[in-house]
């Protein structure tokens, strides 16, 4: 049982898809003795087309918005058979399953403290239904539904502040990773599985179709999102800033230029200098910056 | 024993019986009572189970499917808007084959914003592969849920089962009902052993996505389990009685003095009780009038409906519930369709609508409707309209 593959090749992600990296580290950190509860999206649709299933750990889908409350159920019936300390169970989702659709059920289950890992994997827009903006689609990106036209210059809001909500709950452990950094995935993840209650972890996850970059760019994408200050690797324990990752900030351009959904911006100067105060905030938020000697 | 209860509280006692490992719910008025008394025999170490307190109705039966999931029995409660905002996860539900119980205490839907007892909830979900009982009192309330949980879960069936209760009729009528011991329940119930559960020790992925290549035979599944529905449930009724002595016999439909009726009521659900009363008042007069009560509403019983009704030259079909839009109610599209292209489809089988969020429905009522047939076939007719209200003074 040890040996087994938790997550087998020969699904059906599309060639670069960081969610699919991303998911992969989660199930190998968490081991073969979890349960996972996956909403509808892309890793769903993906992993366990019938009578396939890339999955070496029991795995439920329900819908699109409920894995926090099937995944509260899940834990319930194990802490009612007396089986809850020896099984993890995580609830994972992608970005609009997680902050749109599935908000009230996940406030529901960090509000209840049940002991559950809640991963949100974050492609920032409805991917699985054609790039349509969602609640963390970022400020100005250019989506199916926030086009980019002579009126306007693509999503109009920024990305609504998950972690913060999360953690308003008081909840023991949140924290924020990225494809482009798997051990980062794996430790969190480890981490929050060694501490009692809910847990959530939003994991930037590139989507090349989606993003508009090349395949072969995922987690350089990925990478360059956290080294400009757009993402960045937060740590939460209790309340408290507990860990962050610290850059030596990159201009913001040198992550919108390889992808399509930003090539609008490089005409816009003044879109630009937006984007690098959303960059400039988080760095001095969080203090990101590497302090030189 | 025999105790005085209110129904909600039998709900809960018969509900401690069948011992749940998993219960989720959201308030919702007239099902609250059922959930309350739950929660207090969880606080006071009654019963022994975890007591999921939820921000919504659709996240108790998302809850629900989860502990059910993980091979463990469940209990919900719900009704009207809570029951229709569960909506999408009752279908799932089924779809996944997971023997949940559900009691829905019968309530009208929005709008105009409505609290009180029609059966439009349960109703708007004849669709979703669930099993449907509908109880008469509230002794039939405590039998059916244990018939629903051995139903539900049989290897062979494997739905979930909702037990349907008139709001505040029901729910919140005091009657005496007879709880069983729980050596009886024992015998009739043994622990649940699912078939398939979420269990790391042997992985298996459930809910996958089903395209056109094998979609359609999941849902015939359900169709067909349904038929097996039809004969488990007599079963499980003789064996119902063998344990407990009260006897539903086959547990599809009750025949009451049906068999030289020339007029017969066909309804569910407590209004029975007083279709029977106006009944006895007819037969004393020497009127040859029945009832054929439904219980199984899902699957519904056709050859069962025409076999009582066969030889009744007129049937009314009193509804509580309406398909807006439809030439006649739920109930009444069933009866009808149960005499779709038989020889002696000879029948003049009327729609009545009566109780429509709340309206009482009186012997009066009762009476009216068999006053109605008569040669006419009356084709959704509303008894105790109020043609005041109906009147156009804000037109043109």
């Amino acid at each position: 049982m040890e040996n087994r593959l938790l997550y087998k090749p020969g699904h059906t992600a599309c060639a670069g898809c960081g969610q699919s990296i991303a998911a992969r580290m989660v199930i190998e950190a968490a081991g073969p003795n979890t349960i996972i509860v996956n909403n509808t999206g892309c890793l769903e649709v993906f992993t366990t087309r019938f009578p396939e299933s890339a999955w070496g750990v029991p795995w439920i889908h329900s819908l699109f918005e409920n894995c926090a409350a099937v995944a509260s159920g899940v834990e319930a019936a194990l802490r009612y058979l007396g089986k809850k300390d020896s099984i993890n169970v995580i609830a994972q989702a992608g970005d609009g399953g997680t902050a749109d659709i599935g908000l009230q059920a996940l406030s529901g289950m960090l509000e209840r403290g049940h002991d559950i890992l809640y991963v949100c994997y974050d492609n920032e827009a409805y991917m699985n239904t054609g790039i349509q903006r969602s609640g963390l689609t970022p400020y100005d990106t250019n989506t199916t539904t926030s086009p980019v036209g002579s009126k306007s210059s693509g999503n109009i809001r920024p990305k609504k502040p998950m972690p913060e909500i999360a953690m308003a709950h008081g909840i023991p452990y949140v924290a924020t990773s990225s494809a482009g950094y798997p051990q980062d995935i794996q430790r969190k993840v480890k981490k929050a599985l060694s501490i009692k209650g809910p847990k959530y972890i939003q994991i930037h996850v590139p989507c090349p179709l989606g993003w508009r970059h090349e395949t072969n760019l995922t987690l350089e994408v990925a990478k360059l999102a956290v080294e400009t200050g757009l993402y960045p690797l937060i740590e939460y324990e209790n309340g408290t800033l507990a860990a962050k990752r610290q850059i030596v900030p990159k201009p913001v351009e040198e992550y919108l230029k390889v992808q399509g959904r930003f090539k609008h911006l490089l005409k816009s100067p003044e879109e630009l200098k937006k984007i690098q105060e959303i960059a400039d905030n988080n760095i001095k938020k969080y203090g990101l910056r590497v302090e030189t000697q | 024993m025999k105790q005085f209860f209110e129904g909600s509280h039998a709900v809960a006692e018969i509900i401690k019986l069948c011992k749940p490992g998993v219960i989720s719910a959201y308030p919702i008025t007239p099902q609250t009572h059922i959930v309350e008394d739950l929660a207090q025999m969880v606080a006071d170490g009654e019963l022994n189970s975890q007591f999921v307190n939820v921000e919504s109705e659709h996240s108790a039966a998302s809850v629900v499917l989860g502990g059910s999931a993980a091979g463990v029995r469940v209990y919900t409660a719900s009704s009207s808007q809570g029951l229709i905002l569960m909506a999408e996860v009752i279908f799932n539900i089924a779809g996944m084959r997971l023997p949940v119980v559900l009691t829905c205490a019968n309530r009208a839907l929005s709008a105009p914003i409505n609290i009180w007892n029609d059966q439009q909830d349960s109703v708007s979900l004849r669709d979703s592969g669930w099993v449907q009982l509908f109880a008469e009192n509230n002794q039939e309330v405590v039998d059916f849920h244990l018939i629903a949980y051995r139903l539900a879960e049989d290897k062979s069936i494997m739905l979930p089962v909702m037990v349907c209760m008139d709001g505040f009729i029901l729910t919140h009528g005091m009657e005496v009902v007879d709880i069983p011991q729980q050596e009886d329940v024992d015998k009739f119930l043994p622990p649940y052993k699912p078939l398939y559960k979420l269990d790391p020790a042997e992985p298996l992925s459930m809910g996958l996505l089903g395209d056109p290549g094998c979609y359609m035979e999941a849902r015939y599944a359900v169709q067909e389990t349904h038929k097996d529905v039809l004969k488990l449930l007599p079963k499980a009724s003789a064996e119902f009685t063998a344990v407990f002595g009260r006897d539903y016999k086959d547990c599809l439909v009750e025949e009451y003095l049906t068999k030289d009726s020339e007029r017969v009521i066909v309804a569910m659900g407590s209004v029975c009780g007083t279709v029977k009363k106006a009944v006895d008042n007819l037969r004393a007069k020497g009127k040859k009038v029945g009832l054929l009560k439904i219980i199984s509403f899902r699957p519904f019983p056709y050859a069962r409906v025409y076999e009582a009704l066969k030889n009744v030259p007129k049937v009314a079909v009193l509804d509580k519930s309406v398909s807006l839009g439809a030439q006649a109610a739920p109930l009444a599209l069933e009866v009808k369709a149960a005499f779709c292209g038989k020889k002696c489809a000879t029948k003049n089988i009327s729609s009545f609508v009566a109780g429509l969020g709340g309206r009482d429905i009186t012997l009066d009522s009762i009476k009216e409707i068999f006053k109605k047939l008569t040669a006419k076939e009356a084709n959704l007719e509303y008894i105790d309209l109020k043609p005041e209200l109906l009147k156009d003074e804000y037109g043109e």
